[in-house]
């Protein structure tokens, strides 16, 4: 009898402690999976933020937002775990000061994007099908544009990321992306940067 | 003071008073910006603008006349390190896009140079494109285009 109690008893606790660490370890990691946490760090704050405020995502018709945790850390437990596990690196160049005047951000700005734009088109843009999925589009409620574009670009095999670069920020120095939409360099400039 | 005849003062009275009715006169003829409310009244608010839908391109009135935007450009940055006007209208990019291509007038430099993109004077396209709204004209326009032009 006292040895079936202390097995009832011994299950309760471990339900009760498992309830509160796995409850408590999701409930940390939504800490950090808010727009608040984001900006906490004024690399974030002073340069990404200030160019997504305004913009379609964070100022619309029917107020509906999309903050930083929608685009850039995944839905999905495991995949989210997983960009959490890589966020460790990000936290190593906070404490290096890898990007924190505006200058090194800008430094880095191609770089960076670079990272978000090969993460996208990898995952075929998950994270933006959370909310705009190609089967739920109205084609018919589009403009001329995007009605043929958007058609033209499933037929592809595109992804929302191939043309949607630069939706919530400013983009990095495109030369190398599109060389056509850049610029000129006048001769007499040449070799001055 | 002390010297002023008996004369002056009429005369000052005078103009002091041609002043004040030419003050009045013109109080007439300018109109504030907030047109002839009432201070006490708030002024009407006049309707908000919007931007066409996407469209077919719109025809132009005269010879040189720069192509008006027939579509939202919403959104749509340029700045020094990247045009998204470009990202469609370029030589590159137009036919994927299907979108008019930009004229070859826009590589020339103003020393006649002519370079391998969008010379900077020619860079920042709102400067001489612009979008439609659901605006009324102003004032009366009686201006016709020209028939070598004309969309008829």
């Amino acid at each position: 009898m006292a040895k079936r109690n202390i097995a009832i008893g011994t299950l309760l606790v471990g339900i009760v402690l498992g309830i509160i660490l796995w409850g408590g370890f999701n409930w940390a990691m939504e800490l950090t999976n808010t727009e608040q946490f984001c900006i906490s760090c004024h690399e974030m704050r002073d340069n990404v933020y200030q160019e997504y405020k305004g913009r379609i995502h964070d100022l619309n018709r029917t107020g509906v937002r999309a903050t930083c945790p929608d685009c850039h850390v995944p839905k999905e437990w495991i995949y989210k775990v997983k960009r959490k596990i890589q966020a460790s690196n990000e936290l190593f160049h906070k404490v290096m000061g890898s990007i924190d005047t505006r200058e090194k951000f800008e430094a880095k700005r191609l770089e960076l994007a670079r990272h978000v734009w090969k993460a996208m088109k990898e995952t075929d843009s998950r994270e933006c099908r959370n909310c705009h999925e190609y089967g739920s589009m109205d084609y018919m409620a589009q403009g001329r544009r995007a009605r043929r574009e958007h058609q033209e670009g499933l037929e592809a095999g595109k992804t929302c990321i191939d043309c949607h670069k630069g939706i919530a920020h400013q983009l990095p120095d495109m030369a190398e992306e599109d060389p056509s939409a850049v610029l000129a360099v006048h001769p007499e400039d040449k070799g001055t940067e | 003071m002390k010297h002023l005849s008996a004369k002056k003062p009429v005369l000052l009275l005078l103009g002091v008073l041609g002043l004040a009715s030419a003050q009045s006169a013109l109080a007439i003829e300018i109109q504030s910006l907030r047109g002839e409310n009432d201070i006490k009244e708030t002024t009407e608010v006049p309707e908000v603008k919007r931007y066409n839908k996407d469209g077919q391109p719109l025809p132009r009135n005269y010879v040189l006349q720069p192509p008006l935007i027939p579509h939202k450009i919403d959104g749509y940055q340029i700045t020094i390190k990247h045009n998204k006007c470009l990202s469609c209208h370029s030589w590159k990019n137009y036919r994927r896009h299907h979108a008019t291509k930009i004229s070859q007038t826009h590589f020339q430099s103003r020393d006649g140079i002519v370079l391998a993109n969008v010379s900077a004077r020619r860079y920042f396209c709102l400067q001489c494109h612009v979008p439609q709204t659901n605006a009324l004209p102003l004032v009366e326009n009686t201006f016709e285009p020209v028939e070598s032009v004309s969309a008829q």
